[in-house]
């Protein structure tokens, strides 16, 4: 299957079951990053259940879209999209961070098929992604592939960020389509204690770059926001997508001290329970 | 094995001279015609690492990319997913002084065949100074899984080595100096990556050099002989991976040995030549080059003279390391 297309109300589900195995790896392993990964769940699952083009079975694909995940640290919420995907099987998930596990802390290319990058350390993914883009457009000369990115906010302190905005926008890089994940905390902080980044839609458009803003958990937002992005020419696309951290958790919700922990048994039943009722809105929770 | 063939003339005042950084240019150009997926990157110095003969020849393939050398090795480590062979050029106090977690993260661990031009090596970049005399290079290169770092001796090597990384698919360092330097090997000498040569045989002491300061090593060899010491002078321009076997013959039989490289000892040639030993055959051993501090404003040649790595200095710090050896002995 090289083609996804998912109704909204899919994708709305698809997002939820994703945090559910979210929860479930991150407390098995007992370690790794909880807020953001959730906040990301409508934003991957639409990207990978609608949006873009690949083949689970074929990951080196010729033909594929390619996906750089710029903050590394989310990656449990891609590695839970992956697994639905079909590119492994669900139960690998418990191996997220273990000793000879394909799925690091953070993501390694050359340990799991379908990953097209290695990061971590911040900054770094943009730029490769503006390789990719610069080698499809201008020497391989096809526009019928795109290279999606997720960057963090956080991560918009480093300069390599600002080096590869300055170069896809020189080079006009139309592939490439970039989703900042606006969640306003870091490690630290909020974002704007630790180092304000707005004006942030106008530094953009600075560098050349078409910029949309969106709810980054309303997945028709999500996929016009593609859309619109793909019709570009001549321009590289950003969307900064407005996210809550821990989003479909309360407890975790807008709080940064969940940047980078993982929920305790406890707490992992808990969160299961407002996933599964949505914050007790339904009854007739699923297990 | 038959001998290394060396150029005429090279311990004469006619010894022919060219910057290293030129058989890269002219290197590049030749692998890129022969494959199509090689593509050139620089940070602004596309003149003087000589990439412009490739930018004339393949425009299409060129990528300026400004004064931002973190970003020209990220570019190249997306390049090569796309399944480009980008080469990057800068000057090596830039990359991979600048850009080394870059270049650990993105190239290294992500096995992209990237290959890093350092240009510009070395305290003979002259009067610049300190800031752009990169003498670190070496060391922080080899300390990283997957990448090949060479060194070569001239501009004849430098054309071949350029070649040679283009084909191996691996992360790839290559070492380059900015002046003319004498040329030693010529067209027919060997030249594959992780394989060291022996240019002068000898009994008493081996004499191992990387990058240019190996010819300064048959200067001094030439020197040491009038002394009554018969020096083996071994070229070693991949410094990794090493060639363990040909340094451990050559000092099986001489029982002794010298480093030489323009660079810091520390983590340099030196460092890796005393690791191998202290571990396969300890044995009494002399490092040259620089001694932990950085450079500083001057000629070349007076550069050269001023930290001991002309031929003739290194001559005298050989010999009165093989006396005091002697006296040991006694």
């Amino acid at each position: 299957m090289v083609k996804h297309q998912s109704t909204i109300i899919e994708l709305e589900h698809k997002a939820y079951s994703l945090r559910e195995d979210l929860i479930r790896m991150l407390e098995h392993a007992g370690s790794g990053h909880s807020a953001g990964p959730l906040g990301l769940a409508e934003l991957v699952a639409t990207l990978y259940f609608d949006v873009m083009k690949y083949d689970s079975k074929n990951p080196a694909w010729d033909e594929r879209d390619y996906f750089f995940l710029s903050n590394g640290h989310c990656v449990p919420i891609q590695y839970v999209a992956m697994a639905h995907a079909g590119f492994f099987d669900r139960d690998e998930l418990k191996t997220l961070r273990k000793l000879g596990s394909r799925l690091q802390g953070h993501p390694e290319r050359t340990k799991l098929p379908g990953l097209e990058n290695t990061s971590g350390p911040l900054g770094s993914g943009l730029s490769q992604a503006a390789g990719v883009a610069y080698a499809i457009q201008y020497l391989d000369k096809n526009f019928k592939r795109f290279v999606y990115v997720i960057t963090g906010d956080g991560e918009l302190d480093e300069g390599n960020i600002w080096e590869a905005a300055m170069f896809a926008g020189k080079y006009k890089l139309s592939q490439l389509i970039v989703f900042i994940d606006r969640n306003n905390i870091q490690i630290d902080g909020s974002t704007d204690e630790v180092m304000p980044l707005e004006d942030l839609h106008g530094k953009w458009e600075s560098f050349g770059w078409h910029v949309q803003e969106i709810d980054g958990h309303n997945v028709e937002s999500i996929r016009d926001a593609a859309s619109m992005a793909r019709a570009i020419t001549h321009k590289p696309s950003v969307i900064i997508a407005h996210t809550i951290p821990g989003k479909g958790v309360d407890f975790m919700e807008y709080d940064y001290r969940w940047h980078g922990k993982p929920p305790n048994s406890d707490e992992a039943r808990d969160a299961l329970h407002k996933l599964r009722t949505l914050d007790g809105k339904i009854t007739g929770e699923h297990e | 094995m038959s001998p290394y063939p060396l150029a005429d003339n090279i311990l004469t005042d006619d010894v022919e001279k060219e910057p290293t950084r030129a058989g890269f240019g002219r290197g590049l150009k030749l692998a890129s015609e022969a494959d199509e997926n090689i593509v050139a990157l620089c940070a602004d110095l596309t003149d003087s690492t000589q990439m412009s003969k490739f930018k004339e020849a393949f425009p299409g393939r060129f990528v300026e990319i400004g004064v931002a050398e973190q970003n020209l090795v990220t570019v190249a480590s997306g390049m090569a997913r796309a399944g480009k062979i980008p080469f990057t050029s800068s000057y090596a106090a830039f990359s991979p002084g600048r850009n080394w977690e870059q270049i650990r993260t993105t190239i290294c661990l992500n096995d992209q065949p990237v290959k890093i031009i350092g240009s510009h090596a070395g305290v003979s970049v002259g009067p610049d100074g300190a800031t752009h005399q990169m003498l670190e290079d070496i060391a922080l290169m080899r300390v990283l899984p997957n990448m090949v770092v060479v060194a070569p001796g001239d501009s004849v090597e430098a054309e071949k080595a350029t070649q040679a990384i283009a084909r191996n698919g691996k992360p790839s360092y290559l070492r380059l100096a900015r002046e003319k330097t004498p040329i030693f090997s010529t067209n027919e000498s060997p030249f594959e990556i992780g394989k060291a040569y022996v240019l002068r045989e000898g009994k008493d002491i081996s004499l191992f050099g990387t990058g240019t300061m190996t010819y300064q090593l048959l200067i001094a060899a030439k020197e040491l002989e009038k002394h009554g010491v018969n020096a083996e002078v071994i070229h070693v321009p991949t410094i990794k991976p090493l060639d363990d076997e040909t340094i451990l013959t050559s000092v099986r039989k001489t029982g002794q040995a010298v480093t030489a490289e323009e660079a810091q000892v520390a983590g340099g040639l030196g460092g890796v030549i005393a690791e191998l030993l202290s571990e396969k055959l300890p044995t009494p051993l002399k490092r040259i080059g620089i001694l932990d501090r950085f450079g500083e404003s001057g000629s070349p040649d007076e550069l050269l003279e001023y930290f001991g790595l002309t031929g003739s200095k290194i001559a005298k710090q050989i010999q009165s390391f093989v006396d005091q050896a002697a006296q040991n002995h006694e």
